[in-house]
């Protein structure tokens, strides 16, 4: 068991829905992804996505995918990545999953990645495009390093495909919630709550809904279906409306992590009521 | 196969059963386009054997796209590169130009028959864009163009002929503002819309079964050449040359040549201001393997798995990626691929329009330009075919430009 398997199971105990939210790693700079890390564990977060950024984000909508160049501007790469994680861990225990596209991981290299990424403190990864028919050798990379690969199934994900994947994900299912990219939207599909609902009667393990999530109402409602809610843009949202401009490129401005904090707070409260 | 010297290129000449040629290929892509590449793959091997379909594309291509294109033998330009027979395959005279429609026209009858109601497409050069929505408003469908911005600047006029035949351009601003983010927003909108839209993806690049179906649609060129050469000079060619970008032309050419080991193809890429600048875009010559736009293939990256721009005085050969079974020729050695810089690829554009008259595409202009490099090397009796991909009306401007600014100096 990692620490992703022991927080789902802590939870499940209580019924409760895990709060999961995601940050670009070096949006805009290391140290404020530290901050915003151990502030968000503070405010009651139980799994934190860490974007790993890449050139080409092609599952990203406009909010991710700024904040990805941004990081860039500050080279940011695996193993800028591996080394933050490795000293978060001197300080925290929250599971970690590493959110990145497959070209840096293979560049990387697979086994090394995998070995790497443990050794530093990374509980598990999402490859958006990286689907179970080509996952095959960095799923046994990962399994062998005790890190939950953890795979996405989507609206039309059709039953017996979706089975496959529930089986071959490791830690939880990542539930899309949209037929589309990441960001923030105000209104969700009507039918999600049923979607979600058949994909747990498909599979035992957790299931994590998340893209387009932003909104304490929308928290709340999706706790009542779902193990885990996650929320990406809205948070990098955040971020982004505190920046300082500068010459080399941009810094956290004054109030990032607290702002980021109060809203995760308000983000968890909403799970405990759904 | 016919003979047992071509087993080794089975591998090449099919993708497995996920789309992979050799290492090459696949799906790399997010779920939600995994059941659409699935639905298409399945309509695309319904058609391939349906005599409806192949009937209505052929008729089209004759009346509608002008095809067979003639292969013109370029005698004044054979003589000038020292007594060989060359041999142009004339691409340049389909309407709108270029190779492209032979792909839009099939790939618009699929997305008919799927009961898709809107077609997206991305472009660089503007040439598969006004294909796409030539195709589009041939077929009455909706038709939307993602360009990066840049190259909306770069080639205004055919972003005016997208407009003129009922199409919408988008210009991208994100990333590099060019064709490998248009490629990006069309991906994001096509996961976006799957239910009632197709994405035509214009060269043999992207997920399983593109790469595939973008050849067959446009291996007519090659199967084409490879009769009319037989028939004029009684025997294969020694030689097939064709540009390289995505690798679309160079693939319908290639292809029906696949299994005669005995021709010899070769593929020219861009190679900008020199494969040791920053400034090129030979992916083959110089990249490395890794994953863009859902398909594994070479690339040009960072080391960390970044892709980087690319670059080169034709737009169409703008792209850091490359169609994955030119990769897998690559590496099998069944072709082999080289880069012309922008410098050559000048010349061989003049080369052509002083020797014969016809002015090429500034892409094609590199498949001359090489011919033109390695001329003095030939023995004087070789026979060889270089695919014209398309006509330079696009780029008088940008050359005159550059003539212009050179005589100022």
């Amino acid at each position: 068991m990692n620490r992703i398997d022991r927080m789902f199971s802590r939870l499940r105990k209580r019924g409760e829905t895990a709060l999961i939210p995601f940050i670009t790693t070096g949006d805009p700079d290391v140290v404020t992804t530290e901050a915003l890390v151990l502030e968000m564990e503070r405010q009651g977060a139980d799994l934190i996505e860490l974007g790993l950024p890449f050139s080409d984000p092609l599952a990203d909508g406009p909010t991710i995918q700024a904040a990805s160049n941004r990081a860039l501007l500050n080279e940011i790469n695996a193993e800028v990545l591996f080394n933050m994680v490795s000293r978060l861990r001197e300080k925290t225990d929250i599971p970690l999953v590493l959110m990145g596209y497959c070209n840096p991981l293979f560049q990387y290299g697979v086994e090394k990645f995998a070995r790497d990424a443990a050794e530093a403190g990374i509980d598990g990864t999402i490859i958006p495009d990286l689907p179970i028919d080509e996952a095959g050798e960095w799923a046994k990379a990962a399994r062998e390093n005790n890190i939950c690969n953890i795979f996405l199934v989507a609206p039309n994900t059709p039953d017996a495909r979706m089975k496959k994947i529930a089986k071959a994900s490791k830690g939880f299912i990542y539930y899309v919630s949209v037929t589309g990219i990441t960001g923030a939207r105000s209104d969700l599909p009507p039918e999600l709550s049923e979607g979600l609902s058949h994909v747990r009667n498909l599979t035992s393990k957790p299931v994590a809904v998340g893209f387009g999530i932003s909104e304490p109402g929308q928290v709340e409602m999706l706790s009542a279906v779902a193990d885990g809610v996650i929320v990406g843009s809205a948070i990098v949202r955040i971020i982004e409306e505190h920046l300082i401009e500068n010459e080399n490129g941009y810094s956290a401005g004054p109030g990032t992590v607290s702002s980021v904090g109060e809203f995760v707070h308000g983000l968890k409260q909403a799970t405990l009521k759904g | 196969m016919k003979n047992n010297k071509n087993r080794g290129l089975k591998a090449g000449c099919q993708p497995d059963r996920k789309g992979h040629f050799g290492i090459f290929g696949g799906r790399y892509v997010p779920e939600t386009l995994m059941p659409v590449l699935a639905e298409l793959e399945e309509a695309y091997r319904q058609v391939r054997r349906d005599a409806d379909f192949k009937r209505e594309f052929a008729a089209i291509l004759k009346n509608y796209v002008g095809r067979p294109t003639p292969l013109y033998e370029a005698r004044r330009l054979g003589d000038a590169l020292g007594g060989i027979r060359v041999f142009l395959k004339r691409e340049d005279l389909t309407h709108t130009g270029a190779h492209k429609i032979n792909n839009t026209i099939g790939q618009i009858l699929l997305a008919k028959r799927m009961g898709k109601k809107r077609i997206i497409a991305e472009t660089g050069a503007g040439q598969h864009g006004v294909a796409t929505a030539t195709a589009a408003a041939l077929m009455g469908l909706k038709c939307e163009v993602y360009m990066g911005r840049k190259d909306t600047v770069r080639q205004a006029m055919n972003v005016f002929r997208m407009e003129l035949t009922g199409a919408t351009v988008i210009p991208v601003d994100s990333g590099t503002k060019t064709l490998k983010d248009a490629i990006n927003e069309a991906i994001r909108d096509w996961v976006s819309n799957v239910s009632d839209t197709h994405y035509i993806i214009g060269s043999v690049v992207g997920p399983h079964p593109y790469p595939a179906m973008v050849r067959d649609f446009q291996s007519v060129i090659g199967r084409e050449a490879r009769q009319q050469i037989k028939k004029v000079t009684g025997s294969l060619p020694d030689m097939v040359i064709a540009c390289v970008g995505g690798g679309s032309n160079a693939m319908g050419i290639f292809y029906p040549f696949a299994c005669d080991q005995e021709v010899r193809l070769i593929g020219v890429e861009a190679a900008g201001e020199g494969v040791d600048t920053e400034h090129h875009s030979a992916t083959l010559t110089v990249g490395s393997p890794g994953v863009l736009h859902g398909t594994m293939s070479y690339l040009l990256q960072d080391k960390w798995g970044q892709i980087k721009g690319a670059h080169s005085v034709a737009p169409g050969l703008d792209y850091p990626g490359v169609g994955p079974e030119h990769s897998a020729f690559r590496d099998s050695g069944r072709a082999q691929y080289v880069a012309v810089d922008d410098e050559e690829a000048l010349r061989g554009f003049r080369l052509l329009s002083e020797t014969e008259g016809i002015i090429p595409a500034l892409e094609s202009s590199h498949a001359i330009a090489y011919l033109k490099k390695i001329a003095p090397e030939l023995s004087g009796k070789e026979t060889v075919i270089v695919n014209l991909s398309g006509r330079g009306d696009k780029d008088v401007e940008t050359v005159a430009e550059i003539f212009r600014d050179r005589s100022a100096k």
